[in-house]
């Protein structure tokens, strides 16, 4: 048995799971349109491979890029692509960028593929190959590359493997419900991550409400007889699905402010991550699916289903029997950190683990804040020992290098003291504006350090040319002076 | 479908201001109960004189300072101040002490450093302070408690000596007030008496002063209370009831002849209403968890250097103020390690 430590503060939240995590994981039907964007991440954009007009069928690539960040895009069904023109795009801020658009034909023909019946036999470049031509990005909501996570370096001795299933968010149960339904996919890909890695040791970790899961995935570890697999149950304390809290609860180790899980030995990944990572390697699957939880009071059925990638949320809720008449907002991701969204056209992308419905009953539609009267809750509900009261005060007051004194970015804009301000005072979007203000000055100062580099070049320039000039004309004065005197000595002569 | 937008967390908030403050006048009720049974009618009046005060000077430089009135009266911050300023207020002061205190503690202590969250010095205190030094008569008279006075007086008497300052027919001033344990021992010892001496004295009790002792136990219940809703933390308390028991139980070790043993400056004068509800008033405190012990500590210390060898009897209000001084520089000093980062 593990011995968990704890993190600090934390909250524990009405989680709302049962709402969805009841009914039976069912396929989303194919929808009508299939919308990709092409922006992945910021400054990170792949190109179409496609145009106007071609069939494509499940499976095709139809964007990517050589930037090393990006991952191919395949598309999740067959059909013509309809336009390449910019829609609305999942993204906080809701801008819009170039998607392209698959009008689906029904018959879901796909492309051949192969997996290996031994991924033991691959070598472990040959599985990153193959994870990241399956397009595999982290399923948990951050979206980066999986098969760079999988090569952190020869200076990083990596020893433990963490699947991440503490799906702490309220509401969401898209990770429960596929440890359930299908564990050995999890465990499978497990094992061809720790062989890929050469590491002996795998936790899986679960919050311990999750019992159904943790019955299921113990069977399972039991039957493929593996003693690398260990499954862990987690205290539900939000945010205790965040990686370097769950790798504190597990290990007990701390990964250093500003760095990686990998240089305190943990790789971490999500076992929805894992699972894709089984089919792209043991049935040469791309990523063209994953279990999304679409739930909250404002829709009639909450539930999980397979949903393809790109599909609109729109269909989806059709899907789950529509809206109920108090929906008031669309949030993509938890009630915690996901981001509202303008409109329901917008697609479903590889990060999406929740679509949530939420009522003006359920979600803060906007309290007015008060004045901070310094209580001092926030610092002991940050999960990360901060002082948010003093943040809020330097940032409120455009004081940057406070922040930075009071370590504002290793905040992970987790939402625990704006909960429970009794100000409501909206705390996080005072940091994320400052978080910015700092890059932004960074930025500036970088550029500024560039044209002075650049105006002390050109002023050392024009110095030596204006000294070359001054000494050309020295040298002719002196050639002229010469002639003079030749020419007096030679009239002295003459006379 | 269109929606409207904000930004996460989405959650709704699991807590208010009003509820805090609320919840602090709820906690403060037994100890009302316990000053109103051992003092009278004067304590209800005092604190229905001061609430109504309260309210209309927050109305009014709210108005002036043109802010929104309702939302900031309806915190109920400013009913919290003029409650624990009140109980503090001996119960048969006249009402003109009331007023000017609770003046001074919402305009000026409060509103003029910015109002609420903005007030580096708790508002009650500095109205205290103020009445203490300006009307030193009047602060120091408490009436005698029910049962020790020569004589027991009605509402009507009482309001008569608050509103007009019209002594009962057939009693003087003097007979209808009393020394403060407080009070007494200081006199006692200045006379050369021993604490036992002094201690045998009508004003004492079993823990502390008769009387007195069960208000500190109502306050200390009330904080208690306030412990377990979660609305004040246990380190400022605890930190002061530390910084009291430790140098006064070094002192009685020393002597027992001339230093009180330190149950007896826990459980006399304001020292449990400190520790729960004036030292705790977020705003003017410290924030961090190794601040906060040492803020508290520092008050339980100042308290008994100012009760033992200053020119006061009591020094709560003091205390507090020379701690509140203090507070950020211990913020600035106690930063927890962060997450991630070296110790």
């Amino acid at each position: 048995m593990l011995n968990l430590a704890r993190f600090h503060g934390g909250l524990h939240l009405p989680n709302n799971k049962d709402l969805s995590n009841q009914a039976p994981l069912r396929q989303a039907s194919i929808p009508k349109k299939l919308v990709y964007p092409l922006m992945q991440r910021p400054g990170v954009s792949v190109d179409p491979k496609v145009q106007v007009g071609d069939r494509v069928l499940r499976g095709q690539v139809i964007a990517y890029s050589d930037h090393p960040l990006a991952t191919p895009v395949h598309a999740a069904s067959s059909g013509i692509i309809e336009a390449i023109e910019e829609r609305l795009i999942p993204h906080p801020s809701g801008m819009a960028d170039v998607c392209i658009v698959i009008a689906t034909d029904g018959k879901d023909e796909s492309l051949v593929t192969q997996g290996v019946a031994d991924f033991s036999s691959q070598d472990p470049a040959a599985i990153r190959s193959a994870i990241k031509n399956a397009g595999i990005v982290g399923l948990g909501g951050a979206a980066f590359p999986t098969a760079i996570k999988l090569n952190p370096g020869p200076q990083r001795k990596l020893d433990t493997l963490l699947l991440n299933g503490a799906e702490c968010e309220p509401y969401i149960t898209c990770d429960d419900c596929l440890m359930q339904n299908q564990p050995e996919s999890v465990l499978v890909g497990a094992q061809i991550l720790l062989h890929s890695l050469h590491i002996e040791r795998c936790i899986v970790a679960i919050e311990d409400h999750m019992t159904r899961a943790y019955a299921r995935l113990t069977q399972a570890v039991a039957a493929l007889n593996d003693p690398r697999i260990i499954v862990v149950q987690v205290p539900a304390i939000y945010p205790t699905g965040g990686e370097k809290q769950l790798i504190k609860v597990v290990t007990g180790k701390e990964t250093p402010s500003g760095g990686i899980p990998a240089d305190i030995g943990v790789l971490c990944v999500n076992v929805g991550t894992a699972s894709a990572v089984y089919d792209a390697v043991c049935n040469g699957k791309p990523l063209t699916e994953r279990v999304i939880t679409i739930t909250g009071r404002g829709v009639k059925e909450p539930q999980n289903r397979y949903v393809r990638i790109g599909t609109p949320i729109s269909e989806l809720i059709e899907q789950c029997g529509g809206y109920t008449e108090h929906v008031e907002r669309l949030i993509m991701g938890g009630p915690m950190m996901g981001f509202a969204l303008p409109d329901d056209e917008i697609a479903v992308v590889k990060a999406t683990n929740c679509i949530l419905a939420g009522t003006a009953a359920d979600i803060n539609t906007g309290k007015q804040a008060m004045p901070c009267i310094r209580c001092g809750d926030c610092a002991k509900a940050c999960p990360v020992d901060l002082l948010p009261q003093q943040l809020y005060w330097h940032s409120r007051a455009g004081n940057l290098d406070k922040c930075k004194e009071f370590s504002l970015f290793d905040c992970i804009e987790c939402g625990c003291c704006e909960v429970v301000c009794p100000s409501h005072i909206p705390l996080v979007q005072y940091y994320r504006s400052a978080k910015s203000k700092v890059i932004a000055k960074a930025k500036e100062a970088e550029k500024a350090s560039v044209a002075k580099r650049r105006h002390d070049m050109h002023l050392e320039r024009k110095a030596k040319e204006q000294a070359e000039k001054a000494e050309r004309a020295r040298l002719k004065k002196e050639a002229l002076a010469k002639v003079k005197q030749a020419n007096a000595e030679k009239e002295g002569v003459t006379q | 479908m269109k929606f409207s937008t904000a930004l996460s967390p989405h959650v709704q908030p699991v807590n208010s201001v009003t509820r805090v403050m609320f919840e602090v006048i709820i906690a403060l009720v037994p100890g009302v109960i316990a000053l109103f049974w051992f003092f009278g009618w004067g304590v209800l009046i005092n604190v229905v004189l001061a609430v109504i005060t309260a309210l209309m000077a927050e109305s009014l430089i709210l108005l002036v300072r043109g802010r929104p009135v309702w939302v900031s009266l309806k915190d109920l911050s400013a009913v919290v101040t003029a409650v624990l300023l009140a109980i503090s207020l001996p119960a048969i002061a006249p009402w003109w002490v009331t007023v000017t205190g609770i003046l001074f503690a919402i305009v000026i202590a409060k509103h003029l450093y910015g109002g609420l969250g903005y007030n580096p010095f708790n508002p009650a205190m500095v109205g205290y302070v103020f009445l203490l030094v300006s009307f030193p008569l009047p602060m120091t008279s408490w009436p005698a408690m029910t049962g020790l006075g020569t004589m027991t007086l009605n509402f009507q008497d009482i309001a008569q000596l608050i509103l007009f300052e019209r002594i009962p027919e057939n009693a003087d001033y003097d007979a209808l007030t009393m020394a403060t344990p407080l009070d007494a021992l200081k006199t006692q010892l200045s006379l050369q008496k021993s604490v036992l001496e002094a201690q045998s004295g009508a004003v004492f009790g079993y823990l502390a002063g008769k009387g007195w002792e069960w208000v500190s136990l109502a306050y200390l219940l009330g904080g208690l209370w306030l412990m377990v809703r979660k609305i004040i933390n246990w380190h400022i308390p605890a930190g002061l009831i530390l910084g009291i028991s430790v140098i006064s139980g070094i002192c009685y070790l020393i002597d027992a002849q001339i230093y009180a043993p330190p149950m007896f400056h826990l459980f006399a004068g304001a020292t449990m209403l400190g520790a729960f509800f004036i030292a705790t008033d977020p705003v003017t405190a410290a924030t961090t968890v190794k601040g906060r012990l040492i803020y508290g500590m520092m008050i339980g210390v100042l308290v008994y250097i100012i009760r033992v060898w200053g020119g006061y009897p009591d020094a709560v209000a003091f205390s507090v103020l020379l701690a509140n001084l203090a507070a950020p520089a211990l913020d600035y000093f106690t930063k927890p390690r962060v997450f991630g980062h070296r110790a």
